[in-house]
């Protein structure tokens, strides 16, 4: 069952692959070939999500984590690494989510991409995708881990350019790429300190190994380090990239070049949520770090006020919801942070569920405005199209944390954990969640808004095609809101509540020094309700400026010319490494190559002693002149400087 | 253990076929296709042949296996005398399976002296598994310096523009090394009386010969390997050579380097080689990052690919001066994912330069609209030059850094930066190649490959999949024999540590 439901993606995604090579003579999409890797691709991911369901009854209500092994990987020494699927809570609830949604996505994207001319390339991408999403979270090594997180950021390359005909898809996809490579380096020499420190990167034998070496430590660059701390900061530097985190948050708002539902599911519900998961799955690791915790801590924080800041200025749809991504996940790093695993679970299952639904209902919106992303060019559409305009407040409301829709549930859980951590970094992060709270409603209001209503700032030709899509793509978008509107309250008791320990099971690791999750069911009740009070007020600010004063947010805008330069270019961090790293890069590499290699090495090197060569031989050759005096002229020096050397020779 | 000498058969049956074309008589178009067929078919046979020695090889021991011995020159203790062990086995297996490929890649973009050129393929094929299988110095040494002839040949009579003084700058580098090499040969045969690799390896050379003969061996690999700063001749040789040219000599010829580090410097001269570690991290750090930031700026697709080869060796060189279990199989792991994926890629190039004749990158685009199997292969092949996990360049490149983070962290981490500018420069090219739209008036007709273009690909991808997933059966011969190669080296450290705490 576990291997159905792990392989049948990657199943689909080799048929799907064959079908590109297919041709028809019908040029009309979808054609027969289309239809096929429509069916197979979305077949088979909906068999697997069911497998998945069976597994997830089976490992967590049933008490059964276990491991089933492949075969061998890589042995090399004491390095021994197999193919398996670790199944614990964890990786069930993973698995669960992972196949749900994009099983779901799968379906809309046949509406979605109903016109494109390379359906099954798509439908590949998208399995394949799957596959390598649901490697990464059943591993049971590091290395497998790996696997799965380099693959999935192929597939995130591939999905980022897959209209590669636009310069500005092939640009997003090589950042997406290179950005989580960077992260990628700080993960493999994670992975390596791991090696080290442990003589192995299996799980179970690491965190069998962590009490006994709490204390150890370990020399990195010429320093002597903490070695838990080295490893889990290594580590976490992978999580930051891949999960979009500040600093290497750059790709993500670009990545949103790719097709909506690909927004949806990579670069909403599953592939950047991978870098919690990480740090949840190395809990065991990071609870013998301090450091490491509080690193992870405030640069959660950090990263949930800076994209909320961003979010609120930004035009394009997809854009908001992207930084808006980015923001939450902040929050579930922190939570992970103040050792709130369980808290940052439940937001990240609550999160793939609204901010999925958010992002394929505004594909919805994309499609029924002939493919206008901009949100000044949208408005007065909401009687147009009321099952999406209704879905995405759903979605708004979970996002913005109102009761009693998801993200109420899980974002409070975050927040107060946070609070009764109490340490300076769980205030630190306390406050600045309670003000992207804030701004989150803020800005999903101003989405909801500009997008829907007003006067229609469209063309007339766009707003008389507005249609409602097909069912194709609001039935999984149902799916979706029913997520988004229950998952909270549904899962509140077993994620975070009084049923938390026997659900997570060995799955997670809290020390007793931390017990900031026990400590959040007990905090004031400001605590509890400031919250929501905040998303309110966000609301009603959004209501204000973009509903009752219109004028206002221009007039404020270029009031504050700076301040909202300086949002609306995302804090320049583009400009920024732009210039310290991706120029030099280019500059560096025709400068070595021209004058290092070609002037130097060649110069001096090569040609440089064959143009000697040439010279002396030259030279050589002109002495050669013919005239018979020359010659003499040169014996008779010859003669005189062998005479003298002699003479001085035996005289002395 | 077997009667038939299934190494000399190995060795010299490409050259018996390279004698049979020879005496082909007749038209020039009939010659030609005789020629092909004839090194086709011996290349083939003797590919099918080197898989029984794969199949034969027993994993479970580190001694020299398919032994043969003949007296040559019994007065200087000189004798013919072959053999492979884990270290070496695999790498016969690649020449014998990259040289029928290249022969039929060679099929129709080789269309003058056809007869010639065939015969200097299996010639160099003959002179390849020679050097590989060698068990002593002098055998070695006459095929390590002959496989130059053959190579200098087919660049220099079939390949570019400026072949003349790309073959010339070729030969000159690597006879430079290889001169200094034969006086560290007869030092040490001097010094040992024989030239026994095996006997050698016993023998404990004095730390200051160790060091002269040391710089002597390494003054001629690295500029086979080629290592920073002697690798300006590469990629002037892989720009001018022919397709086959260019993935015979990436692929192979370029190993020699490191097998000969593998080979001779680690284990006869292990104090020399623990000394000299710092150098060898130096210049290999550099050439990770100095070539792949070069590699960023090139316009020429086979300049590129070369300049990328030097980087990908630098792994080589730093997982092999580890002297840690992962460093070493990772090193030759390494070699071996580098030779069918460099192989691959230079055949990548060679499919569009029959098409366009041009291999700047600014003369391609939009490629994927007229040939989407050419995309998937470019693609699968630049991912595994990239080392995504599942695909042969992983595995290398990841046991190389776990071999040598356990030693020094700055060097792992220096060389993990390769990670990052190799996917730049990798998906950069890709980019000007493959993707945008298709405007150039040049390519609206190109076609996309044939079938015996996609059968010269076949077993590469197969491969490069195969090693990348299941790397078991490759890694599991080289155990025994790099366990025990280290064991070695580590027992000679000691008693020399010995030797000298007992002097003092």
């Amino acid at each position: 069952m576990e291997i159905l439901a792990v392989f049948l993606p990657l199943i689909g995604a080799i048929v799907a692959g064959f079908l590109v090579f297919v041709g028809t003579k019908d040029d009309h999409p979808p054609n027969r070939i289309d239809k096929a890797a429509q069916w197979v691709t979305s077949g088979a991911m909906i068999l697997a999500a069911a497998a998945a369901g069976f597994v997830f009854w089976d490992v967590v209500p049933g008490n059964n984590p276990h491991t089933v092994e492949l075969f061998t990987w890589i042995d090399s020494g004491a390095l021994e690494v197999s193919w398996a699927i670790k199944l614990d809570t964890l990786s069930a609830v993973m698995l669960f989510m992972v196949t749900t949604v994009s099983a779901v996505i799968h379906v809309y994207s046949i509406g979605y991409m109903h016109h494109d001319h390379s359906i099954p390339r798509f439908m590949c991408y998208l399995s394949l995708f799957s596959f390598f999403m649901l490697m990464l979270v059943s591993s049971d090594n590091l290395a497998q881990l790996f696997f799965g997180w380099e693959g999935v950021g192929l597939c995130s390359y591939l999905l980022i350019g897959f209209w590669y005909d636009r310069p500005a898809a092939n640009a997003a996809a090589i950042k997406a790429f290179l950005v989580n490579r960077v992260g990628d380096f700080g993960f493999a020499l994670g992975i390596f300190a791991v090696f080290v420190l442990f003589q192995s990167i299996d799980y179970d034998t690491i965190f069998a190994a962590v009490p006994g070496r709490a204390n150890v430590m370990m020399t990195l660059f010429g320093f002597e380090f903490h070695a838990i701390t080295v490893c889990a900061v290594l580590l976490f530097i992978g999580a930051m990239g891949k999960s979009a985190q500040l600093g290497l948050h750059t790709w993500l708002p670009d990545a949103m070049e790719g097709p909506t539902p690909v927004s949806a599911l990579i670069h909403a519900a599953t592939m950047v949520t991978a870098g919690v998961f990480l740090v949840v799955r190395m809990s065991p690791l990071f609870e013998y770090s301090d450091t490491a915790l509080t690193l992870v801590t405030v640069v959660g924080a950090s990263t949930a006020i800076f994209a909320a800041t961003v979010a609120c200025v930004q035009n394009d749809i997809k854009r908001v919801i992207a930084y808006s991504t980015c923001s939450q996940l902040g929050y579930m790093f922190f939570a992970a942070g103040v050792s709130a695993y369980s808290a940052g679970m439940f937001h990240l299952i609550t999160h793939a569920f609204f901010k999925a639904l958010l992002f394929l209902g505004a594909g919805s919106v994309i499609h029924a405005m002939s493919d206008e992303q901009d949100m000044r060019k949208m408005g007065g559409i909401w009687k147009k199209i009321p099952v999406t305009y209704a879905l995405m407040w759903i979605g708004s409301l979970a996002l913005g944390g109102v009761w009693p829709f998801a993200g109420y549930f899980s974002k409070d859980s975050i927040l107060e954990a946070a609070y009764a951590a109490n340490t300076l970094a769980g205030g630190y992060a306390f406050w600045l969640g309670i003000a992207a709270a804030f701004l989150t409603a803020f800005y999903s209001w101003r989405l909801l808004i500009m997008t829907f209503h007003g006067q229609p700032r469209a063309d007339k030709k766009v707003m008389a095609k507005v249609h409602e899509s097909p069912k194709v793509m609001i039935l999984p978008l149902m799916v979706l809101a029913a997520g988004a509107m229950f998952m909270g309250y549904v899962g509140f008791n077993s994620f975070v509540g009084h049923g938390m320990e026997a659900f997570w099971g060995k799955a997670i690791l809290v020390l007793p020094t931390h017990p900031a999750m026990e400590a959040a069911h007990h905090v004031p009740l400001w605590v509890k309700y400031l919250p929501l009070g905040v998303g309110i007020a966000g609301i009603t600010l959004a209501y204000v400026l973009y509903m009752g004063l219109p004028s206002v947010p221009g007039m404020l805008a270029n009031r504050m010319q700076g301040l909202y330069r300086f949002l609306l270019n995302k804090w320049y961090f583009d400009e920024l490494y732009d210039l310290i790293f991706v120029r030099p890069a280019f500059y560096l590499g025709r400068g070595l190559w021209k004058s290092g290699d070609g002037a130097l090495i060649d110069g001096v090197g090569p040609d440089g002693i064959a143009a000697a060569v040439r010279y002396l031989a030259k030279r050589a050759a002109a002495l050669q002149s013919g005239y018979l005096y020359h010659y003499a002229f040169a014996m008779v020096g010859g003669v005189v400087v062998l005479v003298t050397w002699y003479l001085f020779g035996h005289s002395g | 253990m077997t009667h038939i000498p299934i190494l000399s058969l190995l060795t010299f049956l490409p050259l018996a076929g390279a004698l049979f074309i020879l005496s082909i008589r007749g038209e020039e178009g009939v010659v030609a296709r005789n020629a092909r067929h004839v090194a086709l078919w011996t290349s083939m046979i003797n590919f099918a042949l080197s898989l029984y020695i794969w199949i034969n090889f027993n994993p479970a021991t580190a001694d020299y296996q398919f032994v043969e011995f003949a007296v040559w020159m019994p007065s200087l203790n000189i004798n013919y005398k072959m053999g492979v062990d884990g270290i070496s086995m695999l790498f016969v297996m690649l020449t014998t399976l990259l040289t029928p490929i290249c022969v039929l890649a060679s099929w129709e973009s080789i269309q003058v002296r056809v007869k010639e050129f065939m015969i200097a393929f299996l010639v160099l094929e003959t002179f390849m598994i020679g050097m590989f299988c060698a068990m002593d110095m002098v055998v070695f040494y006459i095929f390590f310096e002959a496989v130059l002839i053959p190579m200098f040949l087919i660049i220099g009579v079939w390949g570019g523009p400026r072949r003349v003084y790309a073959s010339f700058k070729f030969f000159l580098y690597t006879l430079l090394g290889s001169v200094l090499m034969l006086l560290a040969i007869m030092a040490m045969y001097f010094d040992s009386g024989s030239t026994d690799i095996l006997s050698l390896t016993q023998h404990r050379f004095s730390v200051d010969l160790q060091i002269w003969l040391w710089l002597a061996f390494f003054a001629s690999f690295a500029v086979k390997i080629p290592m920073w700063p002697v690798h300006t001749w590469l990629p002037d040789a892989h720009v001018e050579a022919p397709t086959a040219g260019s993935v015979i000599l990436a692929a192979v010829l370029l190993k020699f380097g490191g097998y000969g580090l593998l080979r001779f410097s680690l284990p006869m001269f292990p104090e020399a080689s623990v000394m000299f570690t710092p150098l060898i991290y130096t210049l290999s750090v550099i050439a990770v990052i100095y070539t792949s930031l070069v590699a960023l700026a090139q316009e020429d697709m086979k300049k590129l690919i070369a300049y990328s080869s030097v980087a990908h060796m630098g792994f080589v060189t730093i997982g092999a001066f580890t002297l840690t279990v992962q460093g070493i199989e990772g090193s030759i792991y390494q070699m071996l994912a580098h030779g069918v994926v460099s192989a691959a890629l230079f055949l990548i190039v060679g499919v569009v330069y029959d098409r366009i004749h041009s291999r700047n990158i600014a003369d391609y685009g939009g490629l994927v609209h007229k040939m989407p199997s050419y995309a998937l292969i470019f693609m699968l092949f630049m991912l595994a030059s990239v080392g995504l996990p599942g695909t042969a360049g992983f595995v290398g490149e990841f046991l190389v850094l776990v071999g040598v983070f356990q030693v020094n962290t700055w060097v792992a981490a220096l060389a993990a930066t390769g990670l990052v500018l190799g996917a730049a420069y990798m998906l950069y090219l890709y980019r000007r190649v493959i993707f945008g739209t298709l405007t150039k008036e040049s390519l609206t007709a190109i076609k996309d490959m044939g079938l015996r273009e996609k059968v010269v690909f076949a077993p590469l991808v197969i491969l490069v999949l195969w090693m990348g997933i299941y790397p078991a059966p490759f890694l599991d011969v080289m155990h025994v024999s790099v366990e025990n190669m280290i064991t070695q080296i580590e027992t000679a450290l000691q008693a020399g540590q010995a030797v000298s705490v007992a002097g003092q």
